[in-house]
């Protein structure tokens, strides 16, 4: 019995571990940030640099963070959907333009729609290193409290907006 | 006596040390971020990347390491932002606990069956002993051998 059940144990637990392999995403690396406080930043506005804003003016609402770019491609997929849902006016989005010139995102902005409350504008990167940005578009959910909910990366799709974002925000604001 | 090896043990780490060269910037820089994971493209080390995030992390490293930061320190800065992924090599965790000692579990296992499978053997070889009977057949069977070989080239030869 167990000169055939043994290797027939270890050849089921090993192709359990490869079909286990083969379905996780290896760019999907999870966030050491979630439940964390989110990193301090001062950055200029998009639409007037001379103003700044800072973690500290978004601290006592829920918000979102959706880090884009002009030059990058995969935002143009999930950019519908954020005006979208910008329209409904439940939540305030603010925008990480991340490595871009003011220009060429304004005329973005113009092209496609603007669902940000604010951009706020990281031309050498150095925000998106403290909030461990590696794959542009990403997205985050901050509490009340400046702390880190929920982060996607790469493009919302209409069902992590349905079945994880909304309800998130929604529970998040019903909070003290 | 004790102050005299103190001193004379201090004299040679000293010594050794002004020997040593000492590691520059762009040294301590490649050896760093060649144990760093590149992000973008996971199968390359920072070192080696080219990615535009990587040469961002890259120039961010320098930045700390001018700014007086250890090698761990700079790494824990990356950790907290990239998480554990980024080191090539993981820390010692509940999570990667089996990663760590999972081989050297495997190999003492492998050693434990060796030994059980050559025990065994050993113990089928010892049952059988040697007795004038089979000595004298197995005589037998080698002459029988010979004779057999013998017929065959018989055989080739015609």
């Amino acid at each position: 019995m167990i000169r055939f059940g043994l290797p027939l144990v270890v050849f089921l637990v090993v192709v359990g571990f490869l079909y286990k392999g083969l379905a996780l995403n290896p760019r999907e690396v999870p966030s050491p940030l979630i439940d964390k406080p989110a990193p301090a930043f001062s950055m200029a506005r998009l639409d007037d640099p001379a103003q700044r804003v800072t973690h500290e003016d978004l601290r006592g609402k829920v918000w979102i963070l959706n880090v884009w770019a002009s030059w990058c491609v995969a935002c143009l997929q999930e950019h519908p959907l954020l005006v979208e849902y910008s329209r409904g006016g439940n939540v305030p989005i603010y925008g990480l333009n991340y490595k871009d010139q003011r220009e060429l995102a304004d005329a973005w902005l113009l092209k496609h729609g603007n669902p940000y409350t604010a951009s706020l504008m990281d031309p050498d990167g150095k925000v998106g290193i403290d909030y461990g940005v590696y794959g542009v578009p990403e997205t985050f959910v901050i509490d009340k409290q400046g702390v880190i909910r929920f982060k996607q990366i790469g493009p919302v799709d209409p069902g992590v907006l349905r079945d994880k974002i909304t309800p998130l925000v929604q529970r998040l604001q019903a909070q003290s | 006596m004790r102050t005299g090896w103190v001193v004379l043990a201090l004299w040679v780490s000293a010594s050794a040390w002004a020997g040593q060269p000492q590691p520059d910037e762009e040294q301590r820089l490649r050896t760093l971020s060649a144990e760093l994971r590149c992000l973008v493209c996971q199968n390359q080390s920072l070192a080696d990347s080219n990615a535009e995030l990587a040469v961002d992390l890259r120039n961010q490293v320098q930045d700390l390491m001018r700014s007086g930061k250890s090698d761990q320190e700079i790494k824990d800065y990356l950790v907290q932002r990239y998480g554990d992924f980024v080191l090539y090599r993981p820390p010692v965790k509940s999570s990667t606990v089996v990663l760590w000692i999972g081989p050297f579990v495997l190999l003492a296992l492998g050693a434990v069956a060796m030994l059980r499978y050559v025990r065994s053997r050993r113990r089928t070889l010892h049952v059988l002993p040697i007795t004038d009977d089979r000595l004298e057949a197995a005589r037998q069977l080698l002459v029988g051998g010979d004779e057999v070989s013998g017929t065959q080239r018989k055989d080739d030869s015609t």
